[in-house]
């Protein structure tokens, strides 16, 4: 029998009475997203994992997104895998830009570590309660938060002739060390 | 998306660094080099020349560096189909104190880049550079923030081999390249001379 | 003691650095430092078309890179709503097989060469060879062949690609069984990776853990067959598992997942052939998907499609999708949030190698650090993909 989405947020409803589960709307939701809010975040993941219908035993993977000009602004989502039932459920969380902290879930899903040290390295969210949060992909001592929507891509303007700064025309003393001829090893 | 003053969204070339170019270098120069190192190394170098400069170029030893991509058309070239070993180059080194070719092979992060930079310097000489495909040489399909655009600005190339990756015939001919080169190069016995810009720090 | 396995290694399959406290020999902690291959694909997916994004992809896992174009598709057709025919689902079904073997092929190659059975490079090496040959015929790339496209194919496959690919998916069994006969009862591969970076089903999962790494300790979850995708449902195949969950179990699956990709390769290649060796490559949508070349020489609709679609790119609907497909590596996924303009909004990537690297603790502390190769080897990482 497979579990379907309305059994899980009914299970979470009952369980959760008073906390905010919202079913995102939108056209082309295709994982159709449950939102959650990140007080409860913990308990709801701790209960979807332990629950003994629901069984979301592994967390496949965890982001970031940065909604420049909506309010709230940042979005972590979570992607939980139950193997029992080989069903997938979608949760997120909408996260302000004046109070970056989302409670951590490694204490639920230990691989969610370096998932939440990614999303700190790219968008400078905070995870409370994380063991380590440190860069990963970048270098420690980097600034900025690179995947947000107001860093720049670093595109680096590539040097053609008509934009070198400085440059001359060779000297022509250059001109005497080309052979007059270009012969290839092999000939 | 707004800038920031600090961190333009494009990366211009900005100005040249200081000091003049580096001129050739005139016969005056280069005798008064020979006369710097002494007699024993000139001599030597103009009796064993043309023998040194073949030892070096039939058996360059690599350094296993591989990055990424290009790294397994690399190890292409070890496999059976295209022997490297035909030109003297099968022996990938894990300690850059033993090679004296480093193929950067792949693309060259902000985070790598000192990396590079050290494994270049621990080299001993006489030592080469090949820039292996677009992401060493330039950059490639990469131009944004977290790619070194050509490991050219961390340490100096001798050849530098297009594609993406480039097949394993072209990253041999980029190496039968750079043995054209080393034989036609000065056989530097002994201490190398590093050459400096006039001006500069 | 603490021993800094750097970025430049010859085992390290890449660059990535270890840091090791190590007691005599023995490792008190281990901890793998990553992000020297950061290459912002996610942030510059955001600049790019959909299209131009597939190229990239290529870059990340490029052992197995058309696995990682699937994924692609899938996710940005997940979002589209479309659906490829089914000749072109073949197709992507027997690339992605061919795929499999090849990466299983380096993973044996450059595994062995760690823990010093050098021969088996070659042997490895010599039928990737031919995959590579394959991959130029059909895409005229060798390794980043980037051939798949949202809604199907870049082109139609050549004539003689199906007798290539049945020679090679005919002639390859007997070459496992050549590389089965180096090492599974070799007495030295089997005291290397007998009862070393042990994983348990539980920690498994709850590190995250997906792939010949989840399945070599048991569990036995292949997204082909618990979440199929692109017609997997209607092959016939077997999931192998291992028991133990140690680096010879993982071994074990390897190999057999290798034999299981031969068998659905050759009923790919079967339907192929009922299907029509020449015909559609492509969904006829062409909102969102390029017509056939000679169809945009004659319509008039067509031709103003190819080059709405060319210049600017498609426009998928307001949302977001998460398709993920069966790499060898383990489950390789794509998240697309689209904001309805023809650049993603966000394009997240889920990397089975990232992940599976976060269990190597795990496999290490307390062992000694000849174990560390054999465990790094054996979760089989590619450092494009783990730091994207």
């Amino acid at each position: 029998m497979a579990l379907s989405l309305e059994r899980i947020e009914e299970r979470l409803r009952e369980r959760f009475p008073d906390a905010h589960i919202e079913r995102e709307a939108g056209e082309a939701l295709r994982d159709q997203p449950l939102i959650v809010a990140a007080a409860e975040l913990v308990g709801m993941c701790t209960f979807l994992r332990d629950d003994p219908e629901l069984q979301f035993a592994m967390l496949p993977w965890m982001g970031g997104v940065d909604y420049l000009p909506r309010v709230p602004r940042f979005e972590t989502v979570y992607n939980l895998l139950s193997l029992a039932n080989a069903r997938r459920v979608t949760l997120k969380v909408r996260i302000p830009e004046d109070n970056l902290r989302v409670p951590s879930v490694t204490s639920v899903w230990p691989t969610a570590n370096w998932h939440e040290r990614e999303t700190y390295d790219f968008y400078g969210i905070e995870f409370t309660g994380h063991p380590d949060l440190t860069r990963i992909l970048l270098p420690e001592d980097w600034t900025g938060w690179p995947l947000r929507k107001d860093s720049p891509l670093g595109y680096e303007e590539v040097a053609f002739t008509h934009n070198t700064p400085g440059r001359t025309k060779p000297s022509p003393a250059l001109r005497k060390l080309a052979p007059k001829r270009i012969k290839y090893r092999a000939q | 998306m707004s800038e920031s003053p600090e961190t333009p969204r494009i990366r211009t070339l900005g100005t040249p660094p200081a000091g003049e170019l580096v001129q050739p270098r005139s016969e005056q120069e280069n005798l008064e080099d020979d006369v710097k190192r002494g007699v024993l190394f000139t001599t030597l170098e103009s009796m064993l020349g043309w023998a040194v400069n073949q030892a070096r170029a039939n058996s360059i030893w690599p350094l296993g560096f591989g990055l990424a991509c290009c790294a397994i058309e690399m190890m292409a070239i070890a496999g059976p189909r295209f022997d490297v070993s035909r030109f003297g180059a099968e022996v990938f080194r894990g300690s850059p104190r033993q090679a004296d070719l480093m193929i950067v092979a792949g693309r060259v992060s902000i985070k790598m880049a000192p990396v590079v930079r050290q494994l270049y310097e621990q080299m001993p000489d006489p030592k080469w550079v090949i820039a292996m495909g677009a992401c060493s040489s330039c950059g490639g399909i990469f131009n944004n923030y977290a790619i070194l655009q050509g490991v050219d600005k961390v340490v100096p190339v001798d050849v530098y081999v297009p594609g993406c990756p480039p097949r394993p015939e072209g990253l041999i001919f980029g190496i039968m390249k750079l043995q054209e080169k080393i034989l036609a190069s000065k056989p530097e016995l002994g201490p190398v001379p590093r050459r400096r810009r006039k001006g500069a720090a | 003691m603490t021993l800094n396995m750097g970025p430049q290694h010859p085992s390290t399959h890449g660059v990535l650095r270890v840091a090791l406290e190590l007691d005599g020999e023995t490792i008190v902690r281990c901890k793998p430092i990553v992000g020297y291959l950061h290459t912002g694909m996610e942030k510059q997916a955001e600049y790019k078309t959909y299209t131009q994004s597939i190229p990239q992809t290529d870059r990340m896992d490029y052992i197995s890179p058309m696995s990682n174009n699937l994924a692609f598709c899938l996710a940005a057709e997940k979002l589209l709503g479309v659906e490829p025919p089914a000749r072109v689902q073949a197709i992507r079904v027997l690339l992605t097989e061919l795929t499999r073997i090849s990466s299983h092929a380096v993973w044996m190659g450059t595994h062995a060469i760690d823990i010093g059975a050098l021969t088996v490079f070659w042997y490895c090496f010599r039928e990737r060879e031919k995959v590579l040959s394959i991959y130029d015929q059909v895409s005229g790339a060798r390794m980043t062949a980037s051939y798949f496209r949202v809604g199907g194919l870049a082109m139609d496959i050549p004539e003689g690609f199906l007798d290539r690919c049945e020679t090679f998916v005919d002639e390859m069994p007997a070459h496992i069984d050549e590389y089965e006969s180096l090492l599974t009862h070799n007495p030295i591969w089997l005291a290397r990776t007998r009862d070393v970076a042990i994983v348990s089903a539980k920690d498994a999962i709850a590190w995250g853990m997906t792939g010949p790494s989840l399945r070599g300790s048991g569990v036995k979850y292949d997204l082909r067959k618990c979440e199929p995708y692109s017609g997997y449902e209607t092959y016939d195949f077997e999931v192998p598992t291992g028991v133990r969950g140690d680096a010879y179990d993982r071994y074990q699956v390897r190999v057999a997942e290798m034999r299981e990709s031969t068998k659905i390769a050759k009923q790919a290649i079967e339907r192929i052939r009922q299907l029509g060796e020449t015909g559609p490559y492509r969904v006829r949508d062409f909102k969102y998907v390029l017509p056939e070349k000679d169809e945009v020489k004659r319509s008039m609709e067509a031709l103003i499609h190819h080059f709405k679609i060319v210049a600017h790119g498609f426009f998928p609907p307001v949302g977001e999708a998460y398709a993920a497909v069966e790499a060898p590596k383990g489950e390789l996924g794509f998240y697309f949030v689209s904001d309805g303009s023809a650049r993603p909004w966000r394009m997240k990537i889920r990397s089975p190698s990232f992940i599976n690297l976060q269990a190597l603790p795990l496999m290490t502390e307390g062992r000694l650090i000849a174990d560390v190769i054999a465990a790094i080897g054996s979760i089989d990482i590619v450092l494009g993909e783990v730091d994207r």
